[in-house]
């Protein structure tokens, strides 16, 4: 099953809406609860990265009865070194974004593990694509 | 699904129902659907958190209550009161003359639920302490809340609080004071009156505790009766009683009940909040966060806690500010002199902090389409190409709340489409309903009564 969520970059408000929603429909699928609790944990982290960092992205989901796969597609400034950026602390968010509760530079460790799998790709000038997969059985 | 997992205190008496959906609309659960112009309830999803039994406009939904002559099987009979019902009355009716007011109706002692709270406050300290690893622990003591997080944020149940409430704490210390006496437990009968349905429900099946020490339960809203009557008739020979006076309560107990008489009490960050609207919102988000640096959330399914409790006939707001006002003066009086009277709660408490404890909470999810994840997918695909063809208005004309219920219903065999009146009108339009059959689905559903003509004076007898 597919579904896709459109995440403007700098819009905290709104921030978490396509993690609810996903973690809405795990619920009704019946998912694990301990799968649900760390695939929406990793999900929001990596919706707030797009939120916080880049300019606006896309949300991938995919489920099937093995695998809950998510790409986070951005169109942002891009990481230029990935190494630096999953170490515990590390962030670049500014004060305004720090003021709000967000960028204590825990998002991507604390993605790493919660998801069974993580792909991160990225372009500087370009954007970053984030895929989370989580193994069902 | 079928197995019935909670009792519950409000009961839908389909002969008074005129199937109107007040009810419908507002359940934060969706666990109300019509049907024959009568509204039924789904067992399961239902946290008794009593939003319908203040929406009905005719009084077809009551909290059930054990029969007050049940009290006479015992010798001790014990009325335990919470601290809302002295809030109920204005400031010139004493705590005395309600007292008098249940002795005279048969008690033979009256305790005040919040009794227990010191206890409880020290073995919420050291569980805080402890289990500092579940944060945001949880607070166990609205019942309605806590089955709320089992049908609804499964995941949270560990955040909960294995903690017993008040009312069990106080219940547990009457007991060990008569069975100290001498007194035959089976001759001692413990009665509370409840400001809510969702107490009632946990004493008639506990989550979390094998059986309670409660034995009936009466409601506030008797009980405020009787002291009304008996306050408007000047009290005559209710002014004194010979009850033991007892240490009076600290202001922290009176205030236990109300937003923030929990939540005030522990160190480092702590949240209240009431309204389980507001409590369904802040857990959604909850959900979502991986660390949260708050200790403590105190969540009340009503307006004002207890005070808004769905069996409290004053106003909320009045009950509030008598029993801060109450407070304060205890806290006055503290400070000057010397209380004498007996606080024999104390000699208990080891005994107390040994039972304190209950077990697990367990999730208890009524999201899932179905148990089968293979199933589920299958149904929610279903529910995604329903949900294209339904207008997204949430009329409630098919007899269910949302547009999105209605097609959840569908796929689970519980609805038709044709339920959907812009579906009816659709098909009308395209000859694949005649008028007869749009006005037999209408009748399903909202019953004949609605479609009989004038002469029916039903509404003008209300
Ligand atoms: N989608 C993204 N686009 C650009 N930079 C990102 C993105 N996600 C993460 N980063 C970079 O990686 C750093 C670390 O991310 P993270 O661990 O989530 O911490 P935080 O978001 O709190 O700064 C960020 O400060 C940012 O520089
Ligand atoms: S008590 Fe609350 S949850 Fe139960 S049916 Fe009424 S409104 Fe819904
Ligand atoms: S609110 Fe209306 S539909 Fe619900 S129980 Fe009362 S009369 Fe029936
Ligand atoms: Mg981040």
């Amino acid at each position: 099953m597919h579904f896709t969520y459109n995440v403007e970059g700098g819009n905290f408000t709104r921030a978490g809406y396509a993690s609810s929603e996903i973690k809405k429909i795990l619920k009704q699928l019946n998912v694990d609860l301990a799968i649900i609790k760390r695939t929406v944990v990793a999900s929001y982290e990596a919706e707030v990265n797009i939120v916080a960092h880049a300019y606006s992205g896309t949300i991938f989901v995919d489920i099937t009865p093995e695998t809950i796969l998510i790409k986070f597609v951005d169109e942002g400034p891009g990481i230029p070194d990935i190494a630096m950026a999953m170490k515990e602390g590390f962030s670049t968010a500014t004060s305004k974004v720090r003021e709000m509760g967000f960028g204590a530079g825990m998002g991507l460790p604390n993605i790493r593990k919660n998801v069974d799998n993580m792909n991160i790709t990225s372009e500087v000038g370009k954007g970053t694509v984030l895929e989370l997969t989580m193994y069902l059985q | 699904m079928a197995e019935k997992y909670f009792h519950h205190a409000l009961k839908f008496r389909r002969e008074v129902c005129i199937g109107c959906s007040h009810c419908m609309n507002v359940c934060p659960t969706q666990a109300i659907r019509i049907h024959s112009g009568k509204a039924e309830l789904t067992d399961n999803r239902c946290v008794d958190c009593g939003k319908c039994y203040m929406a009905c406009p005719v009084g077809a939904i009551i909290v059930e209550q054990d029969d007050f002559s049940q009290i006479f099987m015992y010798r001790h009979r014990i009325a335990l009161i919470p601290g809302v019902l002295l809030g109920q009355f204005p400031g010139k009716v004493t705590n005395m003359q309600i007292y008098s007011v249940l002795l005279d109706m048969g008690f033979t002692e009256v305790e005040e639920v919040e009794k227990g709270t010191g206890i409880l406050r020290m073995a919420m300290d050291s569980y805080l302490q402890e289990n500092h690893h579940l944060k945001p622990l949880i607070s166990s003591f609205c019942p309605a809340i806590v089955r709320l997080i089992q049908v609804r944020f499964p995941s949270l149940t560990e955040n909960i609080m294995l903690l017993k409430a008040p009312l069990d704490v106080t219940a547990t210390y009457i007991r060990k004071k008569y069975a100290e006496m001498g007194v035959d437990p089976k001759e001692v009968g413990i009665y509370y009156i409840t400001p809510c349905a969702a107490k009632i429900a946990a004493v008639k099946s506990p989550v979390g505790d094998k059986f309670s020490q409660i034995d009936g339960v009466i409601n506030m809203d008797v009980i405020f009766n009787k002291v009304y009557t008996a306050m408007k008739q000047g009290f005559a020979g209710k002014n004194q009683c010979s009850l033991p006076v007892s240490a009076p309560l600290k202001p922290f107990q009176q205030l236990w009940t109300l937003t923030e008489g929990e939540a005030s009490l522990f160190p480092g960050r702590s949240l209240a909040i009431d309204e389980i609207s507001n409590v369904i919102e802040f857990l959604e988000k909850l959900e979502n966060e991986e660390t949260c640096d708050i200790n403590f959330l105190e969540l009340r399914a009503c307006d004002q806690s207890c005070a808004g409790g769905i069996l409290a006939s004053g106003n909320r707001f009045f009950t509030v500010e008598r029993l801060r006002k109450t407070a304060i003066e205890t806290a006055a009086k503290e400070d000057t002199k010397v209380v004498e009277a007996s606080n024999d709660i104390l000699n208990h408490t080891q005994h107390l902090l040994q039972n304190m404890a209950v077990s697990k909470v367990l999730p208890r999810a009524m999201d899932k389409l179905d148990e089968d994840m293979k199933m589920a997918m299958l149904k929610m695909q279903m529910v995604r190409e329903i949900m294209k063809t339904l207008p997204y208005v949430d009329c409630g004309l098919c007899g269910a709340p949302t547009c999105r219920a209605l097609a959840q219903d569908i796929v689970q065999g519980k609805a038709k489409i044709t339920n959907c009146i812009f579906i009816q009108k659709k098909y009308e339009q395209k000859n694949w309903l005649n008028p007869q059959e749009t006005m037999d689905i209408l009748k399903q559903v909202w019953g004949d009564d609605k479609f009989t003509d004038p002469d029916n004076t039903k509404f003008v007898t209300l």
